[in-house]
């Protein structure tokens, strides 16, 4: 099977850049040529059953009981595969020259072991059809991703921000073993094939609860979010666009394969759905306006994204609890169909920030500025990829949202309140999600890439090298590519979305593939018209004078870049009107001298979640926790009395 | 029908800066003034175009891009709109969302090139047509819903078409979209559109330091915008001539529109901008309202 054969290419890669860890050229060639070709191998069986081939499957008896050996590449698998070697195999070029920046501080063989054991184990928990095979792969995937966060462990921030995940991630897993146990204990088999229509309905409830928030965990899914702006700008920029771009949506697949275990699902299920991800888009989009971190800002975005898949879905099921198939299938599909979307533009986007972060050694949104004419590739790139998940025409991140939107509103329009009410309520969320995303990415964009350099930094970055920016050029132009053939594209997925649903979903497909193609036409026309202005300014302005000024100042002859408007400044009126979430601190400091020589203004805007809900359950745990350090002196006396008071105990009761 | 339908583009392509010239003429005349000439637009824009134009040295090639894909979108938001019976050349299931980012794309290139040119006060301006219009999108999109509802179609031209101007979720929706028009284009009571300083807060900040034909762009692209966004809520209220009526559907929207300009005109004639913070609650308010209409459209 092909596919083993990669997850083999993958580790053996690994094991070589450790074998060679003292010399990084070596290993980096090692780590990111096997991630090539590993993800070369791997990309032909999904590719196969995506297109129509027949599910491939891999049983073998194991020692572990209830249950065999079993992977399978179903659609299903076969849709989250193909971005998790995509992605992984272009980040691992760019991570190729991106880690001989630290060739001489790090040792690089360690990392590419841990990067391709995450890519493995990706894959693997996207086959993997028994549990304990998919807690394992889960379990590697969390802990190799929890090395690769912690790549600069000489930095406190990043320490902490790997323990934030590490704790997170494990309390998500905490949900799952007892979900897959009820499961198990229903079906009589740890097998996924066994489950399906095993379960009746409060234990079918209750494992549902119980996956949206192990698999949300992962996913990022407000309130379980908090990991996410801690983990993901401390990771390598390729690190980060794989965990961002794949490795949370390793969250949208678990919940999507769990609910093909269940017969039609309630309607509150759908509610719920839709309910977490509206309130993860609309609070993940103003957290993000709020960083000042540039990747602080794209993991939030992360947040958002999810938010709109888990919309997606949500649509999706209420559409299939209410009888309506064609809103069941625009739902699903627009979901998952953003999942391949968010995967291109976010790890395109993480790549440009980590290029913009080593040519400016900065990631502090208001010390750039002016970077689209030192690395005009990079800012191109990232151009795009703002576009994209702005959700604008006419590139890929529309097409996603515009699938959501219509499933929303077929329901909206047609079926009674019950039905009515949630998906307006989409409706006006992704709306008010997406204008809020073009706040945030012009905001971006704009501060980062345009105007005048901010600092002497900024203004002494330079382009990255070639390897660093041919994967994003490749995002980039799949991208375009994508935006641009979503009418065939969406149709191919009546498999992936009838395999979910259990019914055939390909008519519905073929007409939303239809309406896909109509905009298409329109792209193509907003292309052209734009072709023929150029034409016509450049008529207008051939034999004119064509001048070159600075920037009108108002009459104010010594501007400098510093007076530029600020990111800060850029997202004041929106932190401000939706203060009551954001919460953000201000600090102003004046002078109190006639002439003021200095001031200083500083605002910081805390993590909701964390501060609400973590830190005070973690705090009050570590309260009870506290009153058994009694027991516990360090002094080892004590400790043998334990040890003899407990065997005493024992001997008593045993001979009672 | 499909003469119709290029008919619209046609009308738009020429009509769409007189609506800029009449909102004046009404101000001038509440004012007392004689005014300027009705087709001032149209001589401003011939104007830029025969100029030669400047360029900051601190902009880039968005800078450049900025009016073209403006102008370029709202023209495809052009070929989205119908009006009365005519499909649009664009039309198919769910045009409406294409429309409103269209609209958004425009915005989106609008800001980035106001950013380009690190001034501070295109800047200020930038921060607040995303802000204003972030919340106008719901409003938008849910007035349009609530039509959708009450015609059972996701198509503009099919659900402007089937509007009947009587039900009083009606009347709230296009008090709704009311709001968004005269926030999307810039008019009194969000911005005052007079001057370029000073007064002027968001628009017409953005555009300052473009010129020659670019401007032009901008100037031609903000009358189109006012036109397809003025033509979705005209053809929410005009009733359907069926048949082959090209001429009378063509004088009956543009009627509509000259009426919508003057309204305007009352307005900005009649009230003062709101204060800066007011006008999210306006927005919000516009929100509501068409959400309102959406509920009423359940019964």
């Amino acid at each position: 099977m092909l596919l083993l054969l990669a997850l083999g290419i993958l580790v053996i890669s690994g094991c070589g850049a450790l074998i060679v860890w003292n010399k990084p050229w070596l290993s980096s060639c090692i780590g990111a040529g096997g991630t090539v070709a590993g993800c070369a191998v791997g990309i032909i069986p999904a590719l196969d059953v995506l297109m129509g081939g027949a599910t491939r499957s891999l049983r073998s008896a194991w020692s572990i009981p209830y249950g065999s050996l079993f992977i399978e590449i179903d659609p299903l698998s076969a849709f989250f595969l193909l971005p998790v070697f995509l992605l992984s195999a272009l980040a691992a070029v760019y991570g190729g020259q991106y880690l001989m920046h630290y060739k001489d501080t790090k040792r690089l063989g360690v990392a590419w072991f841990f990067y391709t054991i995450l890519v493995a184990s990706m894959a693997l928990v996207c086959v993997a059809r028994n549990a304990v095979l998919f807690l394992i792969a889960w379990e590697i995937m969390a802990l190799s991703s929890f090395f690769l966060v912690a790549f600069e462990n000489e930095k406190a921030e990043v320490r902490r921000a790997s323990w934030i995940y590490m704790v997170a991630t494990h309390l998500g897993t905490a949900c799952l073993l007892p979900m897959f146990l009820i499961f198990g204990a229903s079906a009589g088999s740890l097998d996924f094939d066994r489950f399906a229509h095993s379960l009746p309905q409060p234990l079918a409830s209750i494992c549902f609860i119980l996956a949206l928030i192990g698999f949300g965990t992962k996913a990022g899914i407000i309130p379980f979010h908090v990991w996410l702006p801690e983990a993901h700008p401390a990771a390598p920029s390729h690190v980060s666009a794989l965990m961002s771009g794949i490795m949370i949506k390793t969250g949208i697949y678990g919940i999507v394969r769990m609910l093909t275990f269940f017969d039609v699902p309630p309607l509150w299920w759908g509610w719920l759905v839709l309910a977490i991800g509206t309130v993860s888009g609309v609070l993940g989009v103003l957290f993000a306006l709020a960083q000042h971190d540039l990747k602080g800002l794209l993991a939030y975005h992360s947040v958002e994204n999810i938010g709109i898949i888990m919309m997606g879905l949500g649509v999706g099921l209420i559409g299939w609890s209410a009888g309506v198939p064609s809103v069941a299938i625009l739902g699903m599909a627009g979901g998952l169909f953003h999942v391949v979307n968010h995967a291109m533009f976010k790890g395109l986007l993480f790549l440009g920030a980590g290029s913009v972060f080593q040519a400016a050694h900065t990631r502090e949104i208001d010390h750039l500025g002016g970077l689209i004419k030192k690395m005009p590739y990079t800012g191109a790139c990232f151009f795009v990829g703002a576009v994209a998940i702005s959700g604008l025409p006419p590139l890929n991140g529309f097409l996603s949202e515009f699938l959501i939107y219509l499933g929303s509103l077929r329901g909206a329009i047609s079926m009674g309140a019950d039905v009515a009410v949630p998906l307006i309520g989409a409706v006006a969320g992704l709306a008010l999600i997406g204008g809020l995303a073009a706040a945030c990415f012009t905001k971006a964009f704009g501060i980062v890439f345009l105007g005048a350099p901010r600092s002497p930094a900024a203004a002494g970055a330079r382009e990255s090298g070639p390897l660093m920016v041919a994967p994003m050029l490749l995002l980039a132009a799949g991208c375009i590519a994508v935006g641009c053939l979503g009418f065939c594209i969406v149709p191919a997925m009546s498999g992936v979305v009838s395999s979910v649903l259990g019914f055939d979903a390909g008519r519905e497909l073929k007409t939303a593939g239809g309406y896909l193609g109509s905009i298409t036409v329109g792209s193509i026309a907003l292309l052209l018209l734009v072709a023929g202005l150029t034409l016509l300014r450049r008529f207008l302005l051939s034999g004119r004078e064509v001048g070159s000024s600075v920037t009108w100042d108002c009459g104010y002859c010594a501007p400098s870049p510093r007076m530029q408007y600020s990111a800060s400044s850029f997202a004041q009126p929106i932190t401000d009107i939706f203060r009551m979430f954001l919460r953000t601190e201000k600090h102003l400091r004046l002078s109190e001298q006639y002439f003021p020589a200095s001031a200083a203004f500083k605002t910081h805007t805390l993590d909701v979640g964390f501060e609400k809900i973590y830190r005070p359950v973690f705090d009050g745990v570590k309260q009870v926790c506290a009153r058994f350090a009694v027991l516990q002196h360090g002094s080892m006396h004590l400790y043998v009395l334990y040890i003899v008071i407990t065997l005493l105990v024992l001997l008593v009761w045993q001979m009672r | 029908m499909q003469t119709a339908g290029y008919m619209n583009i046609i009308l738009g392509l020429v009509f769409a800066p007189l609506l800029g010239g009449i909102i004046n003429r009404v101000k001038a005349v509440f004012a007392g003034r004689t005014g300027q000439p009705l087709l001032q637009p149209y001589y401003d824009i011939y104007k830029n175009f025969r100029k030669g134009a400047v360029y900051s040295t601190t902009t880039s090639w968005l800078f450049r891009a900025g009016p073209i894909v403006g102008l370029a979108a709202a023209l495809v938001a052009l070929c989205l709109v119908p009006v009365n019976g005519a499909t649009a050349p664009l039309a198919f299931t769910g045009d409406l969302l294409l429309f409103a980012y269209m609209l958004g794309l425009m915005r989106f290139f609008t800001v980035l090139a106001a950013l380009d040119t690190g001034s501070s006060f295109e800047g200020m301006g930038a921060s607040r047509e995303v802000f204003f219009s972030a919340l106008a999108e719901p409003a938008l999109l849910l007035g349009l819903a609530t039509v959708a509802r009450r015609t059972g179609t996701l198509s503009l031209s099919e659900l402007l078409a089937a509007t009947s101007a009587t039900s009083p979720e009606l009347v709230l929706v296009l008090a709704a979209l009311g709001i968004v028009f005269l926030c999307e284009n810039a008019r009194i009571p969000f911005d005052d559109p007079t001057t370029h300083l000073e007064l002027t807060m968001i628009h017409e900040v953005m555009v300052l330091d473009h010129s020659g034909p670019d401007f032009g762009f901008i100037q031609y692209g903000a009358a189109l915008k006012a036109w397809v966004l003025g033509s979705v809520i005209v053809g929410l209220i005009l009733p359907v001539v069926g048949g082959n009526f090209l001429l009378l559907n063509s004088v009956a929207l543009l009627g509509g529109m000259f009426l919508l300009a003057v309204v305007v005109g009352v307005i900005e004639s009649t009230m003062a901008r709101l204060r800066l913070i007011r006008v999210p609650q306006l927005l919000v308010a516009a929100g509501s309202l068409a959400l309102f209409a959406f509920i009423l459209s359940m019964r």
